[in-house]
């Protein structure tokens, strides 16, 4: 299997530990199988899913579980201009590829060297993802009982911790550390100023300075 | 959870992932042929997943339902950053941090 699409598949299997851990919080929550279903298939935005699920078994309404997941959703957005142009296909293709524009399918398609590869990255990782995001979603609803706190597993460190890897190429160059540590900070400091969500936007202005750092700053 | 509000979700969540190769991916390609301030947005796109990828990562290590928190999910992610940056496996970054992470918390209820 190349190099990439195994890599795909070791993320996946990564991110369908967290989709147990997703399913369990979904079942306590009180939401049905069918949802949980139907959430983990159409949906598809890992964070969103426990953003609602989290304002729901805190008692929230269903329009605040909403209010929230899509405040998470919406950094999906920031990704198609980094991805969409590995799209030029029928437009059911590139309707199946908005589907699968997440943050494990970014990351994976852009750590390659070339676009070939960067699209076969984010249709391979996509595929495996949204399989196995599926199955661990459904056996953690099923199975919560047996599997006690996700937490005691650390379980919960399994997503931040898939996207160490995924991060350091983007810090070969002093730019992309700009934008990272810039990013990380603007979030850091939004964390208690906002709601979930809303700390992932903000850092999204860190690409300014970075730009400017690579056009202005001492490299050049 | 109510079947409405979990279909708007659906359409919702999708929207935002169009939004993004409708409208800003095609800012991005016109950038390319510009002068005005659109000509950075490719460069701007290229470095979206630096700021975004750091910011999960430190949500992800210290966040809190609006908080701030050190705990065995910090010390998971230290070790975690120590072998991705020694370029271990990607697999062994992640189950490095998860025991880590598992471990200090079986110490701190035991």
């Amino acid at each position: 299997m190349a190099v990439h699409r195994r890599e795909g598949l070791f993320l996946a299997i990564a991110v369908g530990v967290v989709a147990v851990t997703f399913g369990v919080l979904a079942e306590a929550a009180g939401l049905s199988l069918p949802q949980v279903i139907v959430m983990s298939t159409l949906v598809f935005t890992g964070a969103s899913q426990f953003a609602a699920v989290s304002v729901i078994d805190s008692g929230g309404s269903s329009g605040a579980a909403v209010g929230s997941a899509m405040l998470l959703a919406a950094r999906n957005a920031l990704y198609g201009p980094v991805v969409a142009r590995l799209f030029r296909g029928a437009v059911g293709t590139r309707a199946l590829a908005v589907h699968m524009t997440i943050d494990e399918t970014t990351a994976m398609a852009s750590v390659q060297d070339d676009d070939a590869t960067a699209a076969d990255a984010f249709w391979w990782t996509g595929i495996w993802l949204w399989s196995l995001w599926n199955i661990g979603s459904i056996a953690g609803a099923l199975l919560g009982a047996l599997i006690g706190e996700p937490e005691a597993w650390g379980l919960d460190v399994a997503f931040p911790a898939a996207f160490l890897s995924l991060l350091v190429p983007h810090l070969r160059e002093a730019p992309g550390r700009v934008a990272a540590v810039l990013g990380a900070a603007l979030a850091i400091v939004m964390v208690p100023l906002s709601p979930a969500g809303v700390p992932l936007l903000v850092a999204a202005i860190a690409v300014g300075p970075a730009l400017w750092w690579r056009v202005r700053g001492p490299a050049s | 959870m109510s079947w409405p509000a979990l279909i708007v979700l659906v359409v919702g969540a999708y929207g935002c992932k169009m939004f993004g190769h409708a409208v800003l991916a095609r800012l991005a390609v016109e950038g390319r042929s510009t002068q005005g301030i659109l000509r950075w947005f490719p460069d701007l796109a290229a470095l979206i997943p630096a700021a975004l990828f750091a910011a999960l990562i430190a949500v992800g290590s210290l966040g809190t339902d609006r908080a701030l928190q050190v705990d065995a999910r910090a010390a998971g992610m230290v070790v975690g950053a120590v072998a991705a940056w020694r370029k271990a496996p990607f697999i062994v970054v992640v189950v490095l941090a998860m025991a880590v992470a598992a471990l200090i918390r079986w110490q701190t209820w035991v």
